[in-house]
């Protein structure tokens, strides 16, 4: 599998990003710098790292997604290639419109890192079908702005559509999203954006090691 | 805005004694400065003399003691004197670390203030070419009752979460403490780590004349001039200079400098370079000037301001060489990389100008407006300033605390969880689930595994540093000398239990007004008691920060000298964490346990007493202290045990009971009458004593016999089978058995125990008054 990772300034997942691929899929990916990088030709998976990009100044991933790179993300998924967005990354496919939806602060107002208990919602994605047969795992968390939000009728759609990667465990939400919600699909599929991060669970430190799965799933569907 | 020339006139002014003292100069310093310099200073030159010869940047009131400190073993490679300590960690590689102080910003502006705290110590290490692995801070409040307390922890975590969380360096490690006698001065204390390849690192030392001088950053404001009101009360027709002289941090910033800096570290492009912190443009410069030279002989350095990117409009010579804008860097390039190096900048929009040259006058030359507005020898900036010998006085002796007088039948179970629930023992997960903790995927063990030290791993190795902070400040103010050796010691034994090899300590030492003799004296022995423990543990000081003053209405802090240690583990696959104990493993007790109640948790927080009364702290013996942790880091290499806690405050109880929570298994402890020893058969004495040199291990079922074996070549090293984890899950207890034949034990929930140990900030932090 191909990859790439974009950098914009301020991510800060980036080298994360990259080991993690780098690990399960056996080739580093191609690192684009924002500004005037190129994702390879051929690249089946772009993942946007977590981060601060641009300080999160404005409005978290607004300004990313305004930047010249971004024009070759959305052409890249429109020709149907792969897309994950973590945390920050999340963001910034909300705010490309390739998501819908938005981040808002946090309930609590906090800034909220810990290890967050996840169930899968369907093992029937690209980005998931390692997980058959797992009904929850531990990413670690770390973000100020998770706490998803749509209007009921875009809920219900992505809902109704099995467009619902991962939700937080019941009675666990730690940033007040709507019906639980971590990580959403486009209606391709083809497209992730979560917030929890699976690239800082790939195990010999303390995330664990619940997050290959997500890596692997790619692999076999790429 | 007035015009230039009233502005060069204003700066080029001569100045006289008052001005020098409305600039903290004294009497005695205004009469060395004007026989140095041979004249009297302009506006410019008293405001660079000022902050060069503050104590901040002097410290000279500790200068004289700081040099009792050891500062070299066999793995230094840089020690004081720099940006930030290096040490070598093997296969080419150095590990960079400071811990440094932002006590009086932090309590002015809390967010702001530790927010730029961590910034600052940063820049501290990646100007030496550090990538920064890890952060860590040391935070002390006021009581929690008092008013300001809720909202400074509040401000506090936020800015050095939103700082740190934002770079990405992770927050791993850290302590938090309460006590009234930090009410009008906080402490906030950050250590920043971070790992460089030997023949990479930079230093600000070594620039020769000829060079051009690089800008690198944000744009210089007005933020943080010391004294700025005083200097524009001439301009009094506009007053927009009087703004609060708070710095502002920038994270994002940051980051951007980080990257751009060491993109340009991996090309030979600089010949020094220093971060521009306190004192900003005026101590970067100088100190480059001071310490060039091929063989440090000094150089000169002339900069025109008018180069120097600028935020705001109409900024005075004064003002440009006194702020403290955030997020800025000085270096000395060789000439042929200037393009190389503006390019790099430019890739990350960063401001980046050529404002001087290095010359061979060994004068500071600046120019504003094509006028020269200073022109001092650089020389008695640095090498000249005052360097005190405060008069002190020897601090009273205390007497040993008599526990006998108030030893009363109590419940131990219900004080372990009172103790446990205390402010200082309480959980600080509301802080540091604030903290990103894993970004850079090398976290192995943070705040979140309870343990005595983080442990990161060397990024793309097997290999990992373990980092911790600790001061015990009630010690220290029982008897400075002792608890400054003690606090040395906790560090070292705090590597030793994740199986590290402690390696060396960055310091910051927080006290109260230097020129009262009593604070001196408190000053003078915490540093010879902590440099005596440096000394045998060869542990040695390669960097560090004194912030003294911290006081309020003439009551000083308690005297607060904080260790940041670092150690080396050579293998990951032979640590100990909490975590690791498992139901089966045998409970070892190592270390002497005599019953010292003398200023420790149960005195302060069961009893109650305060002061005088709270008696004497626990004696380190510094050479038990090399055979414990020597013995405990070979059953750790060995694999023999599962985890390791060191006994600090609160004794075998409270670390039985952090064991408990951190591992999740209940644990039964054999505490009969007939172990007790030399605690004179009391049990309180027993379970709440903090003697020093004491570990608890869980050795693995099943290595029961290698463990005896280990222990029998080491006779002189104390150990005692005191129980075991146990299996029992959710409905966990810690069972201390008073007579396993009667079947008599205290038993303590551990869930009830868990509620109480987490319930206490989360409920203090959510409280509405």
């Amino acid at each position: 599998m191909k990859s790439a990772v974009i950098v914009f300034p301020g991510s800060n997942c980036d080298r994360d990003a990259h080991d993690a691929l780098a690990r399960v899929t056996g080739q580093a990916p191609a690192m684009v710098w924002h500004k005037d990088g190129t994702i390879p030709p051929g690249t089946d998976l772009v993942m946007v790292p977590g981060g601060f990009s641009y300080g999160d100044y404005l409005r978290c991933g607004a300004m990313a997604a305004n930047s010249p790179v971004v024009e070759q993300l959305v052409a890249h998924a429109q020709r149907g290639g792969y897309v994950l967005g973590i945390c920050n990354g999340f963001q910034i496919l909300c705010e490309t419109g390739l998501l819908p939806g938005a981040l808002m602060r946090n309930a609590s107002l906090h800034f909220v890192c810990r290890p967050q208990t996840l169930t899968i919602e369907s093992t029937n994605t690209a980005f998931t079908s390692a997980y058959a047969g797992t009904p929850t795992v531990s990413f670690p968390i770390a973000h100020h702005e998770g706490n998803y939000f749509a209007s009921d009728e875009t809920l219900d759609e992505i809902e109704s559509e099995g467009r619902i990667a991962f939700r937080y465990a019941s009675g666990e939400n730690p940033n007040g999203a709507a019906r639980d919600i971590a990580g959403i699909l486009s209606e391709n599929g083809r497209v992730l954006g979560m917030m929890p991060h699976p690239e800082r669970a790939v195990g010999g430190h303390e995330g664990g090691n619940d997050g290959l799965g997500v890596f692997e799933s790619l692999m076999s569907a790429a | 805005m007035p015009d230039k020339s009233t502005i060069l006139a204003h700066l080029t002014a001569t100045q006289d004694e008052p001005q020098g003292l409305e600039h903290g100069i004294k009497a005695d310093e205004w009469e060395r400065l004007v026989t140095r310099l041979e004249r009297k200073p302009n506006l410019v030159e008293l405001g660079i003399y000022s902050v060069m010869w503050s104590e901040h940047c002097s410290y000279k009131s500790s200068r004289r003691h700081l040099s009792k400190f050891p500062t070299k073993n066999a793995r230094v490679i840089q020690g004081p004197g720099e940006n930030a300590g290096v040490i070598d960690i093997g296969d080419g590689q150095a590990a960079i670390f400071k811990m440094e102080s932002h006590n009086h910003p932090s309590y002015i502006e809390p967010y702001q203030g530790a927010a730029t705290g961590v910034g600052g110590i940063l820049r501290d290490v990646f100007t030496m070419g550090a990538r920064p692995i890890a952060l860590v801070n040391a935070l002390r409040f006021g009581d929690p009752s008092h008013p300001k307390t809720r909202s400074l922890v509040a401000g506090v975590v936020a800015g050095i979460g939103g700082y740190g969380n934002c770079v990405g360096v992770p927050t791993v490690a850290g302590e938090t403490q309460f006590d009234a006698g930090y009410n009008g001065n906080i402490l906030v204390n950050a250590m920043a780590v971070g790992i460089a390849d030997q023949d990479k690192i930079f230093y600000a030392r070594g620039a020769t004349a000829g060079n051009p001088i690089f800008y690198v950053g944000s744009k210089t404001g007005r933020d943080g001039i010391h004294g700025a009101t005083m200097a524009s009360a001439e301009f009094s027709e506009g007053d927009e200079e009087k703004r609060p002289t708070v710095q502002v941090g920038d994270p994002f910033t940051e980051k951007l400098l980080i990257e751009a800096c060491l993109e340009l570290m991996a090309t030979d492009a600089i010949q020094a370079i220093q971060d521009m912190g306190a004192a900003g443009l005026t101590s970067s410069s100088v100190e480059m000037a001071a310490s060039g030279g091929v063989n440090g002989e000094g150089i000169g350095v002339v900069m025109d301001l008018d180069k120097v990117p600028q935020r705001e409009e109409g900024m005075t010579a004064y003002e440009i060489m006194l702020s403290e804008s955030q997020e800025r860097m000085l270096m000395v390039l060789f000439p042929d990389k200037i393009d190389m190096a503006k390019a790099i900048f430019d890739k990350y929009d960063l401001s980046a100008e050529v404002i001087g040259e290095t010359t061979d006058t060994g004068h500071l030359v600046l120019t504003q407006f094509g006028q020269v507005v200073c022109d001092i020898p650089v020389a008695p900036l640095a090498e000249d300033a005052p360097n005190y010998d405060r008069p002190w006085v020897e601090p009273p002796r205390r007497a040993a605390l008599d526990i006998s007088k108030y030893l009363a039948p109590e419940d131990p179970g219900a004080i372990l969880e009172k103790l446990m629930s205390c402010p200082d023992m309480a959980s600080k997960r509301w802080i540091w689930e604030q903290y990103d903790r894993h970004v850079m995927a090398d976290t192995i063990d943070s705040s979140q595994s309870m343990g005595n030290a983080a442990i990161v791993r060397i990024h793309g190795t097997n290999k990992a540093l373990a980092i911790c902070s600790d001061c015990n400040p009630h010690y220290v103010a029982a008897d400075p000398y002792e608890g400054g050796k003690q606090v040395v010691a906790e560090a070292y034994r705090n590597l030793s239990s994740v199986g590290a090899t402690p390696i060396a300590i960055t310091d910051n030492l927080n006290f109260g007004n230097p020129e009262k003799p009593a604070t001196m004296g408190y000053i003078v022995k915490a540093i010879e008691g902590m440099a005596e423990a440096c000394r045998v543990l060869d542990f040695p000081v390669v960097s560090g920060n004194v912030s003294l003053y911290n006081e309020t209405d003439g009551v000083a802090i308690p005297p607060t000298p904080v260790v940041g240690g670092v150690g080396l583990i050579e293998d990951l696959d032979h640590v100990a964490t909490l975590r690791g104990a498992q139901p089966g493993d045998i409970l070892v007790l190592v270390g002497s346990t005599e019953g010292h109640m003398g200023a420790s948790l149960y005195a302060r927080e069961q009893l109650g007493l305060t002061g005088e009364a709270l008696g004497a702290p626990p004696p380190v013996d510094l050479a038990a202290e090399i055979r414990h942790s020597a013995f405990v880091r070979s059953l750790i290499q060995s694999g023999v045990v599962s985890a390791v806690h060191d006994l600090s405050d609160g004794g075998l109880a409270c670390a039985a009971a952090e064991l408990a929570l951190g591992s999740g298994h209940g644990l039964t402890l054999d505490v009969g009458m007939e172990r007790l020893g030399r605690t004179g058969g009391n049990l309180i004495p027993f379970l709440f004593g903090e003697d020093q040199g004491r570990y608890l291990l869980a050795v693995k079922a099943g290595q029961e016999n290698r463990f005896h074996e280990m222990a029998d070549e080491r006779a002189d090293v104390p150990v005692l089978m005191i129980g075991s984890v146990e299996t029992d899950g959710a409905n966990g207890q810690i069972t201390f058995s008073t007579n396993v034949r009667a079947g008599e034990a205290i038993r303590v929930s551990l869930a009830q125990l868990r509620s109480a140990h987490e319930g206490w900030l989360p409920g203090y932090m959510n409280k509405v008054d």
